[in-house]
């Protein structure tokens, strides 16, 4: 089997009285098309940090909008905003503003 | 002095000291916050020849406001006959003086030259300078007169949407339309009591009853005086301090001083140096597609300029540059919104660790093709570069082929200067070491980057200016079909470059050019620009549906232009054709 780089990740089990959820909800109003993603991969599949590492915005949107930030803020940082995801992305969700808006977002939670 | 004074003079003389004491404060706090190397660039060139160029500048942009001419003549009149009546009033008003009196002149006395001297002969030629004086008064008048109906109708005068303003500049504004018709009834008053007034002046004062003139002589001058005064004090905090600042910045830009990454005191003259003309809303993309309104380089200027910039506003720009190109006083708006989006505490260091194991390739005797991150969704046109490099014998390394490093001007753009200058340390280890001569990029973004932000030992060339040398030297041969093409010129080529000439020559090379109603600095952006964070895709589409209207309005068989990222906006929208010019050189090679 090809290498992706990333794979299905083990079963396991959210609670989500322990999520913060008020980031997302920020998120959602910086970024309203942050809502249409369908979780397809494209994104991820054309990352060029992607190429490098295991940099992966699907999964880094999916535990965002679990409110699962633990490591969110370092792993972030691998991205070049070259846009590449922002172009491919089927639904027209607006990366660059998500990903820049995350680390902004997920930077002032920790400050505080 | 006591035989030239009168009372009302003081709101006048109260306003020239403000005026001079206010701007003093604030140019000297300005010079003090130039950095270090400014100070340098400027103490070395203040003493040389530039400052000839300078004049030349300042008096063509200042005083006969070229660029406004060549945008709209009306327009263009309107400013220049304000300021460069208003210019030659105080001159010819102080040459006037200077010939009336030997001794015992006060510097007002140009001013209200008609009330204090009465004699129509004071010196031989007084009647030639009294004609003189109205003759200009009245063209200033005539701009005056203008200035109201652009306010109502702003679209004889070539704008569409004017600007909205703050307390400071419609009061300075009232008062400075109300300086020149009170200088004519002044003026009037007096020649009906005195007959020593010009044409203009004394036609006037004829129609008037003596006591009537007798009455009203000193209120009127008094609120001529007051109408001064009251544009001098608040001119300092309106958009009227373009006035100074703007020969000042001529004056710094030829002494060698540009923005730099962080907000400088050359920023705050620029700040002051923007009139508020309104002329950059009409053509920017968001206003004109998407009517958005607040977000555009005036505004985002005027509220940096008092002190409330808000963030949301820095980063809604597509830094398509269309507004610089409108900009009269050319002013560099792209910079200042950069410096704007400075991402401060999220801007770190070591990010890209990842890249570091990276390896150069012997390039000794090749050229460097860097497709950049765009070029790899479009694979047409990085598959036709490669073809055209094999057709012509030159051995390349394809910087960019598996793994893709960006440029870092898109995160330059968003204010990330740190991380963008790590990527750039990297790409340019890489491409010294590799030895390469020149370095040719398909993508706009990064041909800017690598001209601009790099400052690499060796030739950057943009694949439309590589082509174009092929075809030039006989190295590359075409043949001519009978397509019909429209050539869109791409913001960050174009604009941002100046390379207009070498897309147009292969497309008239290789096919039949039609001219489009947008070209060259006029051109639209297509929306995708990766300036823009803020807007949505769908908002994204309307402005690339814009663009895309106006280039097919000829009905042409293909669309060319010369970036990825416009070729992939356009593609998704059209029947049309739409494809990079490598690709169509490719289909006309002669084997």
């Amino acid at each position: 089997m090809s290498n992706f780089g990333f794979n299905i990740s083990n079963t396991r089990v959210i609670s989500m009285d322990e999520c913060n959820m008020g980031n997302v909800e920020r998120l959602h109003l910086e970024v309203p098309s942050f809502k249409r993603c369908i979780s397809c991969g494209a994104c991820s599949a054309t990352c060029s940090a992607h190429q490098f590492t295991d940099f992966n915005i699907r999964k880094l949107h999916n535990l965002y909008r679990r409110g699962q930030y633990a490591g969110l803020q370092e792993e972030l940082k691998a991205c070049m905003l070259c846009g590449k995801c922002t172009l491919v992305c089927p639904r027209g969700v607006n990366l660059r503003s998500m990903i820049i808006n995350m680390r902004k977002i997920l930077y002032e939670a920790n400050k505080r | 002095m006591s035989n030239y004074f009168s009372p009302f003079v003081l709101p006048f003389l109260f306003g020239v000291i403000a005026l001079i004491v206010i701007c003093l404060i604030k140019y000297i706090r300005w010079y003090k916050q130039f950095d270090r190397l400014q100070k340098t660039i400027l103490l070395k060139n203040i003493f040389s020849l530039r400052f000839l160029s300078a004049i030349w500048e300042t008096v063509m942009e200042a005083l006969f406001h070229r660029k406004i001419f060549k945008r709209n003549f009306l327009l263009g009149y309107m400013h220049a006959s304000i300021a460069l009546g208003w210019f030659l009033l105080i001159v010819v008003g102080a040459i006037e003086s200077e010939l009336a009196l030997e001794t015992d002149k006060p510097f007002w006395i140009g001013i209200f030259y008609r009330y204090f001297i009465h004699d129509p002969q004071a010196f031989p030629n007084a009647h030639f300078f009294a004609h003189l004086m109205d003759f200009i008064l009245l063209i200033v008048l005539s701009g005056v007169i203008l200035a109201y109906v652009k306010s109502v109708f702003s679209r004889f005068f070539g704008m569409k949407k004017t600007s909205k303003h703050v307390v400071f500049d419609r009061f300075a504004k009232f008062s400075l339309w109300l300086i020149f018709p009170l200088r004519l009834i002044s003026e009037s008053f007096t020649a009906a009591l005195y007959n020593n007034g010009g044409f203009l002046t004394q036609g006037l004062g004829d129609l008037i009853n003596y006591s009537v003139a007798d009455i009203l002589e000193i209120p009127a001058w008094t609120l001529y005086s007051f109408a001064l005064g009251t544009f001098f004090v608040a001119m300092p905090f309106s958009r009227y301090m373009h006035i100074f600042t703007e020969v000042i910045l001529i004056f710094l830009r030829k002494w060698g001083l540009s923005e730099n990454e962080n907000v400088s005191g050359f920023t705050m003259y620029e700040l002051s140096a923007c009139s508020r003309c309104g002329i950059c809303i009409d053509n920017c993309p968001l206003y004109k597609d998407l009517k958005l309104q607040g977000v555009q380089s005036i505004y985002f200027l005027r509220d940096l300029r008092y002190k409330r910039p808000k963030e949301e506003i820095a980063d809604n720009c597509l830094m398509c540059m269309r507004c610089m190109a409108e900009c009269p006083v050319g002013l560099d708006l792209m910079t200042i919104r950069r410096q704007l989006r400075n991402k401060k505490e999220l801007d770190t260091n070591d990010n890209y660790k990842y890249i570091d194991n990276l390896q150069s390739f012997n390039s000794i005797g090749r050229v460097i093709y860097f497709a950049g991150c765009m070029s790899h969704l479009t694979p047409g046109i990085i598959d036709a570069m490669l073809t055209i490099f094999d057709k012509v014998d030159q051995k390349y390394w394809f910087m960019d082929k598996d793994k893709t490093i960006c440029c870092g001007r898109p995160l330059m753009q968003q204010g990330f200067t740190i991380q963008a200058s790590e990527l750039r340390r990297k790409n340019t280890q890489l491409i010294k070491q590799s030895g390469a001569n020149m370095l040719i990029t398909s993508c706009p973004i990064c041909y800017q980057s690598f001209k601009k932000e790099y400052n690499l030992p060796i030739q950057v060339m943009h694949h439309t200016e590589y082509i174009h040398m092929l075809i030039k030297s006989g190295k590359l041969k075409v043949r001519k079909d009978d397509l019909k093409v429209v050539y869109h010129d791409p913001c960050e080529l174009g604009r941002a470059c100046g390379i207009y000439q070498q897309p147009r020559q292969i497309l008239k090379t290789i096919s039949t050019l039609l001219k489009t109603k947008n070209e060259k600095e006029n051109s639209l952006c297509c929306g995708y620009n990766l300036g823009n964070t803020v807007i949505e895709p769908e908002q994204q589409g309307e402005i690339r549906n814009a663009a895309l209207g106006s280039l097919i309005a000829k009905n042409p068989d293909v669309i060319a232009t010369a970036c990825p990222m416009c070729k992939k906006a356009f593609k998704r929208a059209t029947n049309c054709n739409v494809k990079d010019i490598a690709e169509l050189v490719k289909e006309n090679m002669i084997l």
